[in-house]
């Protein structure tokens, strides 16, 4: 596992730059994370990372695009405006979780 | 008293449950009871075959009661709600049924009603899907007059029963073209929601360059929104177009409704259970089995069956008052048909994606994991038999429900020497 350093953190990542211990994160560093793929986070992506962080220490999976519209209440349309291109991705990794899994 | 097994749904998981329990529990001992709504038993994996003339719909349904074992009570009606608190479920004819034990396994079910415009004037004139009877049977009829134009196929969203059978219906339907000469004047276009062809990056790269090799379009990364009947036309959230003329369609799966009238379901029904046992994270005496369950594997006869085997054992031991010590490993195994009579196998698990290597033998097989060959194109004919009379049945096949890494390798060539058995 690579280590490296982002806004003073040393964090764990993995060969796509995904956190690999989400307990390595902190919200500093969600902003950093989020500022490396292009997106300045506002109140409402707040609301939606804060969601992925409370609903994977319970369900210990990262949370796909559907779950956090029905259950964390931002309409998919949102997400998709506010995460562009591949929301459910881009999402999780300013979280520091996992990418979702596919559901093969 | 006798104790009460009630199973919910007579499918692949349920059949074989009640199956192979009434083999080991005694009679006197112990009641067994499947709910269903009907005592059709559909072959789902001949679906694919029907809209091509492949398989004649008569193949494909089978009664359910049939391949009950004796000793089973087979109840035909509608779920209302399960009282997990209670132990009791209520059929909506308004009997109730009492439980020590349930095993919830009504599967998933393709929902054209949740994506807007789907069901609506263009269903099966324009829009069509294969992944239930009536939809396969209609789908090869607006084939026999299909003669050029955009043809589209679409998953909705994931998870889906059988994830490769989109990928499957595209080869055949490639093929299927070119032997009516029909290729060349046909567009042929895969729409998914997920960043390639398939999840796992190997099969992923190889079953796309196979979608290339055939000049089949790709549209990946697409989460449809709703769909423009008036201009055929599927809409993204991120406001992408996609027109076509003949639409198949994977449709939203979901789990049974009254999953979700009962409190048990997450957001698309299906029952939060650990992923090794199968048990509900909530109701220690109610397990669900097969696609009903929310475990991170494929929704696949294969993934029933293997499981089913991991689950009778440790029901054994769970009434016997024993911990449950066998742990499912999310072992699938698919047979993906390409067209031309030829097909590839994969096998993977919840750690291990999809390699290279043979089947069911190490090094023997007769069957090559991730390659093109016509043994697995009769392996997957071979199958019918096998599921009607080996596998529901609950009779032993000598399969393993764990995955091997015996001889596997990665496309570089680097073997697995490891075993995980």
């Amino acid at each position: 596992m690579p280590v490296t350093t982002l806004s003073g953190h040393q964090i764990h990542v993995n060969d796509e730059g995904f956190l690999t211990d989400p307990s390595e994160w902190d919200e500093e560093l969600g902003t950093a994370l989020a500022a490396q793929i292009g997106i300045t986070m506002t109140d409402e992506h707040w609301k939606v990372v804060r969601y992925l962080r409370a609903d994977f220490a319970t369900q210990g999976e990262t949370a796909t695009l559907r779950r956090v519209s029905t259950n964390g209440g931002v309409p998919v349309k949102q997400l998709f405006a506010m995460f562009p291109q591949k929301p459910a991705k881009k999402m999780a990794y300013i979280a520091g979780l996992p990418k979702p899994q596919g559901c093969v | 008293m006798k104790k009460r097994l009630l199973v919910l749904g007579a499918g692949t998981a349920g059949t074989m449950i009640v199956n192979k329990l009434r083999h080991h529990l005694p009679a006197a001992q112990w009641s067994i009871t499947v709910v269903d709504r009907d005592d059709v038993h559909p072959y789902q994996p001949g679906y694919l075959f029907v809209p091509f003339g492949l398989l004649a719909p008569e193949q494909i349904n089978r009664s359910r009661h049939a391949f009950l074992a004796d000793g089973v009570d087979f109840v035909i009606a509608d779920v209302d709600r399960v009282d997990a608190p209670a132990s009791t479920v209520t059929l909506t004819d308004g009997r109730v049924l009492e439980y020590d034990y349930l095993v919830i396994a009504s599967g998933t079910t393709p929902r054209p009603d949740q994506t807007p415009g789907m069901l609506g004037d263009e269903w099966q004139r324009s829009i069509f899907d294969f992944f239930t009877f009536d939809g396969a049977v209609a789908l090869s009829k607006a084939l026999q007059s299909f003669t050029h134009g955009r043809f589209v196929v679409h998953i909705t969203d994931m998870p889906i029963k059988c994830p490769v059978a989109p990928l499957e219906f595209t080869f055949l339907a490639d093929a299927w073209l070119r032997e009516q000469g029909l290729r060349d004047r046909v567009d042929l276009v895969y729409v998914t929601p997920l960043p390639g062809a398939f999840t796992k990056p190997i099969s992923s790269e190889r079953l796309g360059s196979m979608l290339d090799e055939r000049k089949i379009t790709v549209e990946s990364d697409f989460l449809v929104e709703h769909i423009d009947t008036e201009n055929k036309t599927l809409v993204s959230y991120d406001e992408r177009e996609v027109p076509f003329d003949l639409l198949v369609t994977i449709p939203l799966n979901m789990g049974a409704d009254f999953v979700a009238r009962s409190g048990l379901g997450d957001e698309l029904n299906y029952v939060p259970v650990d992923k090794h046992t199968l048990q509900s994270t909530t109701y220690p005496n109610l397990f669900a089995v097969g696609d009903a369950s929310d475990i991170p594997a494929s929704k696949a006869g294969s993934v029933a069956h293997f499981s089913v085997e991991i689950f009778v054992d440790n029901f054994l031991q769970l009434i016997a008052g024993k911990p449950m010590t066998r742990s499912f490993d999310g072992h699938a195994n698919c047979f993906i048909e390409t067209g031309n009579g030829k097909g590839l196998l994969i096998d993977f698990n919840y750690e291990t994606e999809p390699l290279l290597g043979k089947f069911p033998l190490p090094v023997a097989g007769p069957f090559d994991l991730l390659k093109e060959t016509r043994a697995n194109h009769l392996g997957k004919l071979a199958f019918r038999w096998i599921y009607w009379n080996i596998l529901l049945p609950g009779r032993p096949l000598p399969l393993p429900s764990h995955m091997s890494m015996v001889g596997k390798t990665q496309p570089n060539g680097a073997t697995k020497t490891l075993a995980t058995k």
